[in-house]
């Protein structure tokens, strides 16, 4: 909402300046988001008055005026239509300068010389009339709070312009539908400044035809109150006075019409939208009726509407007119040919024109009211007031007003209580009585009380401006609004100490992140939303769940998986030089199951991407590319901490190299994945080669394993090498797996620490070195035991993989 | 020779041992099973038994002094030796040490580590929930129904084929308080942090995705003061200075008294700058107690039981506290950002 700061001031005499206005109205919770002065800087512009106007010699559209610039009569040459002799206009003298970078110089026009310019309000930064000068009368004046002598000859046109007036813009919150209005703004400014508000003077306009156009209310819950009012000879083509387009403009709203701009200026003044239809282009009369299945309306912005049965019409005999509360028809519009002026002021249901804007997305001005809430008394008054500005610029007849009013479906006038107890138990504090009470009267609310002490009741009956107040709650706000937040004293809330958990089954979250921070990594954290090309690259089966309205087509699915954003995080890093990265994110990842709540899997992973060197370069260490085994190390670093024993095996997945990779499955479930990125999808993305990642389950990690002590051997360890011979495609994992499971809890340690292939070895074999170490729990194990327990694990390796020693 | 001339010659060949195979040759000519001294000592026999008693004397005390030299100069050579070791392996300290490079935490888990820490202490329970929410959830059960403008307050973005079922990124934190309640007894006293979404283009204060925390205290007499002293409390831990709170009414659906609260710029104290826009406060919260319609949907008795909420931006949070002074940074992920804050 934006207004006129003069305007307010006219209402209301407050004194503060604008920026202590702004501050007033930010503390009584109309936050203002910005202010903006009415018109552009202009220097050397003057109050003038033209003495004398004849036709220009040489030319046929301009004239030659005599003004007085109270510094004596100067001849300027000028093109406007409406120059005539005895109006004040403004001058730019020679030397001024105006808005747009034009300087005003003495020129020569056919002849006839000119000392400066006769002013449009477009030249004046004022809008974009250039259809003839501005003319300063004393209405304007009057309006603005000008004093008569700021329009004497010579004067600076920027007071006699009321210039120095500021357009304030309110952010306001929904349940201040009261403030979209002058009327609304001036009555909580005057409370807060305990000032009187003085708004225009506002009294029946008697008829002077009896001429009326028909109006039945068939949904009277869409529509509890509608008045209707016809206006005969009007003329549509005399525009509406200066001084309420400038408000208008000021305002934030352009000048269109003067039929439109009455209109707009009562939704402005008293925060009442209406409107006007061209009677002569209604047919019969005004139903207000729910919409019928496919009707449609060409509407006043252009726009083909095709509305459905929630939403509420105005139509006459021939069809919709108007949505209700959000916008006119084309057919009946106005213009400046119009003559005959049917006026609607209504009061609409804000749900049925919440609904109604929502579903076309027309934003309107009236609809914004509506929604919001407009008084429910307020329309009678707005009607006289349009009709009166209309008649007094466009000239015409009125004719009584048609009212169809359900009182039934009208807001009642509640009374709501507040419990003296209940509010000082939600503020924290006693407020005084009587405090209270000078609120509500404040607030013309109208309080009654009732009994004593700390069990009086104010019984209140909100306004009908304050449909907003609908319960006790609603009442401790004002009284504290009014009151004042800052008053209210600070404390802490008292509670019993009940102690905490601290769960030993329990990985502590942030553990993975500081490991993986420890291992190098830096944490990333990238949009949900991933760009679905990059989906379908990176995991071409899958169906990742769509968002409807994108903040961009790149930011379109849900990410799966962490890694598309781990990508682009990458990417990032490469386009800016660097050769070594190391990225994390712990985050929720999103999957259509249906058997979880709302048919979505929602589980946090934690995933990372490895690309570059190993470590820094350096001058203790090569410059070796990171490989698997470092990001496997990484993985098993994290699986460590938690979680039930993993194995890693190998998988087919679309995104990763076939011999690089493998998933993590604990119990037999695929809980992570890790290795390099498939050379073909490294293609694609345009990534250089040798990019690794991981990803796992961050719920896999627990519960944690049991921690328990067991008795350590007294006697001696004994460490046996053994160099085996197996097949090349024999996973390495499996002799451990065999040793351990033949020999039992007496290994104690088992070391692979080589693998050979190449000389001396068949094309199809490698030699695997391992380090077995057996301890008894009890006893000092003698040579011939080991010998017999190693024999015992080789014949297992030799029959279940056709191990040999080499 | 006699043996005067013998221990003199030993002595200085003693001496003139360079290292230790010198003096071990030196050792063997004298002491050896065919060196001189053994050999005197051998020539003893030979002696009259009346000379015998004063030349053993002479002869053994010799091989005892030469022994002793022996070993003395021995260690000295060990000690020299050992100096020249230690030379050798001298390193430059001045070089990096071996080490993994360490890595970084992300500025907003940082500053969200901070505000769970902050309110752990105080007792308060750390919940989170999900970020694809229904709007019961989301909008309903916080007191915005279907149509209600303040739902034009969020831009929210929905998901396809979601709309049905209204499904939809989560605009707030605040749906996790309702699935807290609707499981929990008061008192309750948690905070809820996590991701929220909202149809914003990027730009240096606006980001469609980013972190919320919210908190809720139900219990029997919570009170506005309680809200209000919590927040400055707050305010003043994480920023670890006092500045100024000032709460100024607003309006949520969810809470009624709502407020909005400005803190006192960390940068100017107040004074005015750029990073404040030259008002000398920051927005950085919206707070209020709840509203019983919401403590009664969550089927809390509103009567007995009020509370206070509160939610803000941990991004923003992040970005007073590290005086970044464009959001968009932090989604960027740049290492050589990111590692700004290690």
């Amino acid at each position: 909402m934006k207004f006129s700061e003069r305007w307010l001031k006219q209402w209301v005499p407050v004194a503060a300046s604008t920026e202590k206005l702004c501050e007033q109205l930010t503390n009584a919770g109309l936050e203002t988001d910005g202010t903006s002065p009415v018109a552009p800087s202009s220097t050397g512009v003057v109050v003038a008055e033209v003495v004398g106007a004849k036709p220009h010699p040489n030319a046929t559209h301009l004239s030659v005026c005599q003004v007085n610039a109270g510094t004596g009569v100067i001849d300027v040459v000028c093109g406007a239509p409406n120059v005539r002799q005895g109006m004040k206009a403004v001058l730019a003298t020679v030397g001024a300068q105006l808005p747009n970078d034009v300087q005003t110089r003495r020129v020569e026009l056919r002849g006839v010389a000119s000392e400066g310019i006769l002013c449009s309000a477009e030249e004046l930064g004022l809008g974009n009339d250039a259809s003839g000068i501005l003319e300063l009368d004393a209405e304007f004046a009057a309006a603005f709070g000008v004093a008569s002598a700021a329009l004497r000859p010579g004067a600076d046109a920027h007071v006699a312009l009321a210039l120095d007036d500021v357009t304030i813009e309110l952010d306001l919150t929904p349940n201040r539908g009261d403030c979209l209005g002058l009327r609304g703004l001036a009555r909580e400014v005057g409370l807060q400044n305990r000032l009187p508000v003085t708004g225009p003077a506002i009294g029946p306009v008697p008829p002077a035809t009896d001429t009326v156009f028909p109006v039945r209310v068939d949904s009277p819950a869409g529509c509890p109150r509608y008045l209707g009012r016809v206006i005969k000879g009007v003329d549509g083509s005399r525009p509406a006075p200066l001084w309420l387009r400038e408000r208008l403009r000021r305002s934030g709203l352009r000048s269109i019409d003067p039929i439109v701009d009455v209109t707009n200026y009562v939704l402005l003044e008293l925060g009442q939208p209406m409107h006007a239809f061209d009677c002569d282009a209604l047919n019969g009369r005004i139903v207000v009726r729910n919409a019928r299945p496919g009707e449609e309306l060409a509407m006043l912005d252009g726009s083909r509407v095709t509305v459905d049965e929630s939403t509420l019409l105005i139509t006459d005999l021939s069809g919709p007119v108007a949505i209700a509360g959000v916008m006119g028809g084309e057919r009946s519009g106005v213009g400046a040919a119009t003559r005959n002026v049917f006026l609607e002021c209504a009061f609409f249901s804000p749900l049925t024109v919440a609904a109604t804007a929502r579903r076309h997305a027309m934003h309107t001005d009236a609809a914004h009211r509506y929604e919001r809430g407009v008084d429910y008394s307020l329309q009678a008054a707005a009607m006289e007031r349009a009709t009166a500005l209309l008649l007094a610029i466009g000239g015409g007849r009125a004719g009584p007003v048609v009212e169809a009013v359900s009182a039934a479906h009208l807001p009642a006038q509640r009374k709501v209580a507040l419990r003296k107890a209940r509010l000082a138990r939600l503020v924290g504090e006693v407020i005084p009585d009587a405090d209270v009470e000078r609120i509500f009267e404040r607030l013309e609310l109208a309080p009654v009380t009732e009994g004593t002490g700390d069990a009086k009741v104010w019984t209140t009956t909100p306004p009908s401006h304050r449909f907003d107040i609908e319960r006790e709650e609603d009442l401790v706000e004002e009284v504290l609004r009014i009151h004042g937040y800052n008053a209210v004293p600070s404390r802490v809330p008292a509670t019993e100490l009940a102690l905490g958990r601290a769960s030993a089954g329990e990985l502590a979250p942030v553990r993975v992140a500081d490991l993986l921070v420890d291992l190098g990594y830096s944490e990333a954290v990238t949009y949900s939303f991933i760009d679905p090309k990059l989906a379908d690259v990176l995991q071409p089966q899958s169906d990742p769940l769509r968002v409807l309205n994108p903040v961009s087509s790149e930011h379109a699915v849900m990410r799966t998986h962490l890694l598309p954003g781990l990508i682009g995080a990458l990417r990032t890093n490469l386009s800016r030089q660097a050769d070594r990265v190391r990225l994390f994110e712990t985050g929720q990842c999103f999957a259509s199951r249906s058997d979880e709540p709302n048919g979505i899997e929602q589980t946090v992973w934690c995933g990372g991407i490895l690309y570059g060197p190993r470590e820094a370069e350096s001058w203790a260490h090569g410059a070796t590319a990171v490989d698997f085994f470092d990001v496997k190390g990484d993985v098993e670093r994290i699986l460590a901490l938690g979680g039930p024993a993993a194995e890693f095996v190998r998988a087919e997945d679309p995104a990763l190299h076939p011999g690089q990779s493998a998933a993590v499955r604990m119990n037999g479930r695929s809980v992570g994945r890790l290795g390099r990125l498939h050379p073909e999808v490294e293609a694609a993305l345009d990534l250089p080669s040798g990019v690794f990642m991981f990803e796992l389950r961050m719920d896999a990690l627990s519960p944690l394993r049991p921690r328990r002590h067991t008795t350590l051997s007294r006697y001696p360890a004994v460490r046996r090498d053994l160099a085996l011979v197996v097949d090349r495609q024999i996973a390495a994992a499996h002799i451990e797996a065999i040793v351990r499971r033949v020999l039992g809890d007496i290994v104690t340690d088992f070391r692979l620490f080589d693998i050979y292939v190449g000389e001396g070895m068949e094309p199809n074999e490698k030699s695997v070195a391992v380090g077995v170490t057996l301890q008894h729990p009890e006893r000092t194990l003698q040579d011939a035991e080991v010998g017999q327990h190693l024999d015992q694990a080789l014949a297992a390796l030799a029959a279940e993989l056709g191990a040999r020693l080499r | 020779m006699n043996i005067e001339t013998i221990e003199s010659a030993a002595l200085a060949a003693i001496a003139a041992a360079a290292h230790e195979r010198a003096l071990d040759d030196v050792r063997v000519r004298l002491l050896g099973k065919k060196g001189e001294i053994t050999t005197l000592l051998k020539s003893l026999g030979k002696m009259s038994a009346a000379e015998r008693p004063a030349a053993g004397a002479r002869i053994n005390a010799a091989k005892n002094n030469l022994q002793a030299a022996i070993e003395h100069r021995r260690q000295a050579l060990g000690r020299e030796q050992l100096q020249r070791d230690l030379a050798e392996q001298a390193v430059d300290v001045s070089l990096p040490g071996r080490q993994r490079a360490g890595g970084s935490l992300h500025p907003i888990t940082q500053t969200l580590r901070r505000i769970e820490r902050i309110f752990a202490a105080a007792g308060y329970g750390v919940e989170s929930g999900p970020e694809i929410e229904d709007d019961y959830h989301n909008f309903e059960a916080l007191n915005i129904p279907a149509h209600h403008p303040a739902r034009a307050m969020h831009d929210t973005l929905y998901l396809q084929g979601g709309l049905q079922k209204g499904l939809l990124l989560r605009t707030h934190t605040s749906p996790v308080q309702v699935r807290v309640m609707e499981k929990t007894r008061p008192p309750i006293r948690i905070i809820c942090p996590g991701r929220v979404y909202r149809k914003d283009d990027p730009d240096a204060s606006h980001s469609p995705m980013f972190h919320q925390v919210e908190g809720l205290v139900v219990d029997e007499g919570i009170a506005f003061a309680d809200l209000k002293g919590t927040v400055v409390d707050f305010v003043h831990k994480f920023f670890e200075k006092d500045l100024g709170v000032r709460f100024r009414p607003s309006y949520f659906p969810f809470t009624e008294p709502s407020a909005e609260v400005d803190v006192q710029c960390v940068h100017c104290f107040g004074q005015g700058c750029r990073a404040c826009g030259h008002t000398g406060w920051s927005e950085v919260m919206g707070c209020g107690m709840v509203h019983p319609n919401v403590l009664t949907m969550a089927g809390v008795d509103a009567e007995r039981f009020t509370g206070f909420a509160f939610g803000f931006g941990v991004d923003r949070f992040a970005t007073l506290f590290f005086e970044i002074d464009d959001m968009r940074l932090l989604f960027e992920n740049e290492q050589r950002f990111l590692k700004q804050f290690a």
